[in-house]
């Protein structure tokens, strides 16, 4: 509770953020997500092609290449000044996730590109197997890079979440990949797909649980209110229904794995969004901040 | 170098935010009242690189029902040029560097206005301009250091409230002053910022009162330096992503 002292709040100054808000828009949990199923199709494209499912591979393929040419259109989008996207490309800074990302994103554009165009095209089998390798280890920092890129901040509920956000993304991710080539692949070749979407989506929302619970009372707080709380409450109803569609229906029926599919891609959508919405809510308020770092100096014995 | 702001001196002139827009150009937002206070620019941000705190506390009386006395604090709170600066390690492009003096400076052109070096400041000292989309904070005058001047703000604060110098000079000054407040039976006040291994803080400050009554953060933490670990979680993540995907093709069936 906010400290009351003479009568006045002494948490803060005139109820004014500590932290500023991130200035961040629309584009960055729709790339969240892009990205995520984008970077989790790559993999699952190349263990498809090893076990000499071509359907499979080829839908996860595509999703992977759609993904990539989306998101960085997202990304630019989102900057301040787009025409000066080529700065990102000026330096590899290590100590940066978004350098780091953009980097990755890069490279992955490019080998999951070769690898559909080869794949479509018919032209260099050997270069496709070389390429679509590339892209399944690149794609695996793609879809958990952003969980890094959101706790290296100051913003307390995603900072604190750092060991559970990169599970809550990854799975995320599983599931986006496994529902969308399920969408896409016809039912009697999507075995594969439907499982790792059901497993990704029992996986993220216990990952989106724990983190909640590792959070503790005060910073899971913004997870239970307002845009971030209506969000996390639709995906797990959204993933929770699709999975169980899905998998239940979805090996005998393609309407059903369409539909289950469908709804899983929304409810790994809405977790990135309850995850971008929570950390403004925190940042807004200085309660999370202030309240947060007063009992971390406690614990210090300060 | 750096500034020690004594905040227990400061009377509020708001000379150096004044100082500081003139002579950097900042675009006026002066002149939007907010009613809180007699503040009118409320906090820091892309146009107010120095921001001076009015806060109202009441005293309470022993007579009751009286309305009793009010006290008035005032600081002048400005970007702390961290020395180790959160933003200045997760800027993608390389725009924010740390100069000759020690200080964090955001280098115009570069900017790409990308913002992550917005909710990165514990201090919620840079933001987006709306017009030109870039990042900006005070530079500590890098132009006037580079000509052997003070900083506008420092030269134009008519009671030393504002000082400027090398920070082991200034973190000396700051502790006689603490010393002798404390002497004269002013109990409250205390350093923010001026012991290095807590947070380095490049400006630092002679507080009255809890650093959260300023809209300070208690304990700022320099959250890049968990950056190692933070990839770890990620690395492990990712492995457990490959791990799940081989093991959706166990049993086969298509
Ligand atoms: S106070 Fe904020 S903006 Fe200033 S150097 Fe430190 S992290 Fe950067
Ligand atoms: S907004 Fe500009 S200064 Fe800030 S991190 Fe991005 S490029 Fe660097
Ligand atoms: S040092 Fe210069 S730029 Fe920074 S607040 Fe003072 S006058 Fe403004």
């Amino acid at each position: 509770m906010s400290e009351e002292r003479n009568g006045r709040r002494t948490d803060s100054y005139y109820g004014r953020p500590v932290i500023k808000e991130p200035v961040w828009t629309w584009e960055i949990p729709w790339y969240f997500f892009t990205g995520g199923l984008a970077g989790a199709s790559a993999p699952l494209a190349l263990a498809a092609d090893l076990s000499g499912n071509q359907r499979l591979a080829r839908s996860a393929r595509l999703a992977a290449l759609g993904g990539a040419m989306v998101s960085p259109v997202l990304l630019i989008s989102d900057l301040g000044r787009p025409e000066r996207f080529l700065n990102m490309l000026r330096v590899v800074k290590p100590t940066s996730p978004m350098s780091i990302g953009t980097w990755v994103l890069s490279s992955f554009g490019l080998s999951s590109g070769i690898a559909a165009t080869s794949d479509v095209f018919g032209v260099f089998p050997r270069a496709r197997t070389l390429f679509e390798g590339a892209a399944a280890l690149l794609g695996l920092p793609l879809a958990t890079y952003t969980a890094v890129l959101f706790a290296d901040t100051s913003v307390p509920v995603w900072h604190e979440a750092r060991k559970e956000l990169p599970l809550v993304f990854a799975s995320g991710a599983a599931a986006s990949a496994g529902a969308c080539a399920a969408v896409f692949t016809p039912v009697g070749e999507a075995a594969p797909a439907r499982r790792l979407a059901v497993g990704g989506v029992l996986a993220e929302i216990g990952a989106a649980e724990l983190m909640k619970r590792r959070l503790g009372r005060l910073l899971a707080e913004p997870y239970e209110k307002e845009e971030a709380g209506r969000y996390s409450k639709l995906a797990t109803t959204l993933s929770g229904a699709g999975a169980a569609v899905l998998g239940l229906a979805g090996g005998k029926n393609r309407a059903a794995a369409v539909a289950g599919g469908a709804m899983i891609l929304a409810g790994a959508l809405c977790e990135r969004w309850s995850v971008y919405k929570a950390g403004f809510q925190s940042a807004r308020d200085p309660r999370y901040t202030v309240e947060h770092q007063r009992e971390r100096r406690r614990r210090k014995g300060l | 170098m750096g500034f020690f702001t004594d905040t227990s001196v400061c009377i509020g002139c708001k000379a150096c935010e004044v100082a500081c827009k003139e002579w950097n150009d900042v675009p006026d937002v002066i002149g939007e009242l907010t009613g809180e206070s007699y503040d009118n620019t409320s906090s820091l941000g892309a146009n107010t690189w120095r921001h001076v705190a009015f806060i109202e506390q009441r005293i309470p009386t022993e007579v009751p029902d009286a309305d009793g006395d009010v006290r008035w604090l005032m600081s002048s709170d400005v970007c702390k040029h961290c020395t180790e600066a959160p933003c200045l390690d997760v800027c993608p492009t390389g725009a924010l560097f740390r100069t000759e003096f020690g200080t964090v400076v955001v280098q115009e052109d570069v900017c790409n206005g990308c913002g992550y070096c917005i909710p990165a400041c514990p201090f919620g000292v840079l933001d987006r301009r709306e017009d030109d989309g870039r990042a900006w904070k005070c530079t500590l005058c890098y132009d006037r250091l580079k000509g052997g001047m003070e900083p506008a703000c420092a030269q134009a604060c008519p009671t030393d409230s504002i000082q400027f110098g090398p920070l082991d000079e200034l973190r000396e000054k700051a502790n006689g002053r603490l010393e002798m407040l404390h002497e004269a039976g002013v109990e409250e006040a205390r350093l923010y910022g001026a012991n290095e291994e807590e947070y380095g803080m490049g400006a630092f400050f002679l507080l009255l009162d809890e650093p959260e009554v300023y809209g300070l953060p208690p304990d700022p933490e320099v959250v890049t330096r968990k950056l190692g670990r933070l990839w770890g979680a990620a690395a492990l993540a990712a492995g457990a992503l490959a791990a799940g995907v081989a093991a959706a093709f166990i049993g086969g069936g298509r």
